[in-house]
């Protein structure tokens, strides 16, 4: 008998069979945990030290509208002061040609951590945030994102 | 045209979250496209975003293509005194671009 | 015996104002914006003011309503545009009297610069001019589309009819054919729509830009691999004002997102 799969292969096979659902999904909740994808950037930040994924949150469309435009959410709850408050947050794409695709900074500790914007993502892929502490703890997200083409080319 | 819109809350109340949102005019260039002409684009996107509340740097973004066209930040600052909020960013051409919002903290 | 006598009153009969009503594919009733189609990232982008990119483009559009730029700005003649521009873009494409032809909004600013401002035109799809059209679209926001076909705009409307029902390009498909036959089924990963143009200029994901609904048009016609008409060509004016007619009664949401 065929083993069913497990981890990011299930995750794939669920996208792939509830696309419709899809479109009317809210953000995939972040992985717990999950195998980290190949971004040398990321390793070169991680240094070997595990991130623990919690609290940080990563929100992205399960299925984007357009991958040229992709609302992206991170929210980390507090509180923070008097203990280590958040000094950055980076967001690394696992396909995009320019794997760093930004890092939020807070020169001045916030107590609300909440920040929107919109990512553009070249093609389905992996996304992973990850929170670096005044005391370098360090947090991790990871949101998949499935994206595809126009239904029509546009040339206009 | 470095057109820009903010919003900030009428009133903060000191030592309280608040609200930014901020929304640039500009093209982010990913540097992977061809024009019609089949010519290379070049590359041109806001690669810093800063904003300074009353002359303190609090919040600031190091972009790339990642980021979508025509940026769109919202995030949060805690309210201290009553001030201005300066906000700046400078591309890859090296054009900058600013503007200002005034914060009332009651 | 009786089916040429017949056929002559079926004829008349279909051409009156009431038998148009009867031809509409999509009864008014049954109309949808394209909104409702739009995935909920771009629902929550288009109803969100600040997060709607489109805005940039209305508030450039506000400053350079009140700038003279060298000759007469439009605040001069117009005043206020809340209050003069009310009402004005669901009106369009409309009949301009000097021209003698249908105009669409975009074409009636650019009358308007070299009639009374003593500016040159501005070339479609540059920002200025998307701008202003966005602007005056805005003062607008919520109100029913309702383009008059009735006299001089018959034979546009007719010829927007026909351009809308003809089979294009490589792919031999009408528009008619998917946003007329087809609308609410899937098209690979997206939902077709209705194909109205209530939200136009809209800030198209695709185009990571403000765009017109002449460019919108035209995008489609490259969809189906046809060649397409020049930005201002005659034939897109047949079709936005067979759009505006389609449309009639939906809200005016410029500026608005889509995908």
């Amino acid at each position: 008998m065929k083993p069913s799969p497990t981890g990011p292969m299930l995750i794939r096979r669920r996208l792939l069979q509830g696309s419709a659902a899809l479109a009317l999904a809210r953000a995939l909740p972040s992985l717990a945990a999950p195998e980290l994808p190949d971004i040398p950037l990321l390793t070169q930040l991680l240094a070997g030290r595990t991130p623990r994924w919690e609290r940080l949150r990563l929100e992205l469309p399960a299925l984007a509208d357009n991958g040229l435009a992709v609302p992206m959410k991170l929210t980390m709850p507090g509180p923070f002061a008097p203990g280590p408050t958040v000094q950055a947050i980076h967001l690394f794409s696992e396909k995009n040609p320019v794997p760093d695709m930004a890092v939020f900074e807070f020169p001045v500790p916030v107590e609300k951590i909440e920040i929107d914007s919109r990512v553009r993502l070249a093609g389905s892929q992996k996304v992973v945030a990850v929170a670096v502490m005044s005391d370098a703890a360090l947090y991790a997200a990871a949101a998949e994102v499935v994206v595809t083409l126009a239904a029509c080319l546009d040339g206009s | 045209m470095a057109d820009s819109r903010i919003t900030v809350p009428p009133e903060a109340r000191r030592g309280e979250p608040f609200e930014v949102r901020i929304s640039i005019r500009h093209p982010m260039e990913t540097g992977y496209r061809t024009n019609e002409s089949g010519e290379h684009v070049v590359r041109n996107v806001i690669r810093r975003f800063a904003c300074r509340y009353n002359g303190t740097a609090v919040f600031a973004v190091r972009v790339t293509s990642g980021i979508a066209a025509n940026p769109y930040f919202r995030f949060f600052l805690t309210a201290r005194e009553s001030g201005a909020l300066d906000f700046e960013w400078v591309d890859d051409a090296g054009v900058r671009g600013e503007a200002r919002a005034e914060l009332k903290v009651v | 015996m009786l089916r040429w006598p017949i056929a002559l009153a079926a004829a008349a009969a279909l051409s009156s104002p009431v038998a148009l009503a009867q031809q509409r594919a999509l009864p008014l009733d049954a109309l949808r914006s394209g909104f409702e189609f739009a995935g909920a990232d771009v629902r929550a982008m288009q109803a969100d003011d600040v997060a709607n990119p489109g805005f940039l483009w209305v508030e450039r559009g506000e400053k350079s309503w009140r700038d003279a730029g060298g000759g007469k700005s439009c605040a001069s003649c117009h005043g206020d545009a809340a209050a003069s521009m009310r009402g004005v873009a669901v009106h369009y494409p409309a009949f301009d009297r000097t021209a003698g032809e249908i105009i669409d909004l975009e074409a009636r600013i650019n009358a308007c610069r070299v009639r009374h401002q003593g500016a040159k035109p501005l070339e479609r799809e540059s920002d200025e001019l998307l701008a202003l059209t966005a602007y005056v679209a805005y003062q607008s926001r919520g109100m029913p589309i309702t383009a008059n076909i009735d006299g001089p705009a018959r034979a546009t409307f007719e010829r927007g009819r026909a351009f809308y029902t003809t089979r294009h390009g490589q792919m031999n498909l009408s528009c008619a054919q998917c946003h007329e036959g087809n609308w609410g089924k899937r098209l690979y990963a997206e939902t077709i729509s209705q194909g109205h143009g209530n939200a136009f200029p809209a800030y198209r994901l695709e185009w990571q830009t403000l765009g017109s609904l002449q460019r919108r048009i035209r995008a489609c016609l490259f969809g189906v691999r046809a060649e397409m008409p020049s930005p201002g060509a005659p034939e897109l004016t047949d079709v936005e004002l067979y759009l505006a007619w389609r449309a009639q009664g939906l809200p005016l949401e410029t500026p608005g997102v889509r995908r």
